[in-house]
């Protein structure tokens, strides 16, 4: 994209653009890419956003471990969209990331080479069908108590992605959850294998706010920029009074012993995740880190081909008899 | 927590992802060279039905036009979300400055008289 400079005036200086910047963030208004931005907060996002699509990147590899192994056409082709619809996430999500001023080459380099990392959540795995359902429950159900707030987040390309997101991860919920539903209604062995992976996604599903506000110093900040609405116990506490009554009226419990109703603070009290292994996980020590990242760098590698011939075809340009063939374009104003 | 937990911290996103020590790629250039330069960026416009304006939806990088059209169809309309598509090479958009004070529209900022609520008009007149 090109600008015409107007060149009425001079280059204001940064204090005056810092200020225009705060002026913006205090009206609750949006910061557009080409808006001037402090180095921190540019950088602070590019760190979201990227980690954020390569989540939903990753995202896939989980249920898709279960799209050839699906009890029946409508559960598979249920997966499958649900599956595409990651890829799309992450797509827009790169999309907007690269308005900060990265390009796509470097964010899938950083992602196969370890640099960025991307949500733990997904580098445990999937042992049994019923964890499809317990991921579009649980784990969705955890990402759109995170994502919902992000909609209003201040940075414009961001927002727009969240909100088409939040919008498709309702029925990535749903979906979940009506297959968990399903199995309840089954046998006793088809309940006993919902409650089974209920009880290993519960305390990972927990963690996927991050540690608690006292060992997040980055929240105050990213909450001045606008970046981030809520805290994360804020959102954690939100997402356990929401899970509840579902999992009540599902029939199934949590593995948490400390759980219960707190009548004084109208909220459910909870136990706290293991924070070592959150770290661990984080880090690359998870059951799954290194073939999730291994995956990814197949996929990659083994599509360089035809990346390259998709090149080589576009530089040959359309051939004569194809491109008298082509209907006029539409030319009009819209 | 350890020591080492001290400083670590995740926050956002689909799950937290750790938001310090993590490099961003930023000021390295866009094109990382190699045998494969990167495909061209194409803004992408959907009418998201008969009787309203294609609107700018997001972007995606395809080899060329066509690849760019098959590839909008699938990122942003996999729920019926338009009826038809515009592709364009970011490359050929020629945009004004962003900053909300640009002078370039300055000159629409004072003609107040441009709007209709500038003409007072008795409020017993009817249809006005």
């Amino acid at each position: 994209m090109t600008a015409i400079d107007s060149g009425v005036t001079s280059a204001p200086d940064e204090a005056a653009l810092a200020h225009d910047f705060q002026e913006t963030i205090s009206r609750n208004d949006r910061i557009e890419p080409r808006d001037w931005m402090p180095e921190g907060y540019r950088k602070t996002l590019v760190r979201q956003v990227a980690q954020h699509a390569h989540s939903e990147i990753i995202g896939m590899q989980p249920e898709g471990n279960w799209i050839g192994r699906a009890p029946s056409l409508r559960r598979k082709a249920i997966l499958l969209a649900k599956v595409q619809d990651e890829a799309g996430h992450g797509l827009y999500l790169y999309s907007a990331c690269e308005t900060l001023g990265v390009s796509r080459q470097q964010l899938t380099e950083m992602l196969i080479s370890g640099k960025q990392k991307y949500s733990s959540i997904f580098n445990y795995p999937t042992l049994s069908f019923a964890d499809v359902g317990t991921i579009g429950w649980l784990v969705d159900g955890a990402a759109i108590c995170n994502q919902v707030p992000l909609c209003r987040t201040s940075y414009g390309p961001y927002g727009r992605s969240m909100i088409r997101i939040c919008k498709e991860e309702s029925f990535h919920q749903r979906q979940g959850y009506e297959l968990l539903m399903t199995m309840m209604r089954g046998t006793d062995e088809q309940r006993a294998m919902v409650q089974e992976s209920v009880d290993r996604f519960w305390w990972p599903a927990l963690m996927m706010f991050g540690p608690p506000d006292n060992d997040s110093p980055n929240t105050a900040q990213s909450m001045e920029w606008g970046i981030k609405r809520n805290t994360n116990d804020e959102l954690r506490q939100k997402f356990v009074d929401m899970s509840m009554p579902q999992a009540e009226a599902l029939g199934v419990t949590f593995p948490d012993p400390e759980l219960r109703w707190n009548a004084e603070r109208g909220h459910y009290d909870f136990g706290q995740p293991d924070w070592d292994e959150f770290m661990q996980v984080v880090k690359g020590n998870g059951p799954c880190n290194a073939q999730r990242i291994e995956h990814r760098r197949r996929a990659h590698e083994d599509g360089a081909w035809v990346r390259a011939a998709a090149t080589a075809y576009a530089a040959r340009g359309p051939l004569v008899e194809e491109a008298a063939q082509r209907p006029s374009r539409d030319r009009g104003a819209a | 927590m350890g020591d080492e937990g001290r400083d670590y911290t995740a926050e956002g996103g689909h799950g937290a992802v750790p938001l310090k020590d993590v490099p961003t790629g930023l000021g390295q250039g866009g094109d990382l060279g190699g045998p494969q330069p990167e495909w061209p960026l194409y803004e992408v416009f959907v009418r998201g039905k008969r009787g309203l304006n294609h609107v700018h939806v997001g972007s995606l990088h395809a080899a060329d036009d066509r690849m760019a059209l098959l590839h909008a169809r699938d990122v942003y309309t996999r729920r019926n979300e338009g009826v038809s598509i515009w592709v364009v090479r970011a490359d050929a958009i020629t945009a004004s400055s962003p900053d909300e004070k640009d002078p370039m529209f300055a000159p629409s900022g004072d003609k107040v008289y441009r709007h209709p609520t500038f003409y007072e008009i008795p409020a017993d007149v009817p249809h006005m």
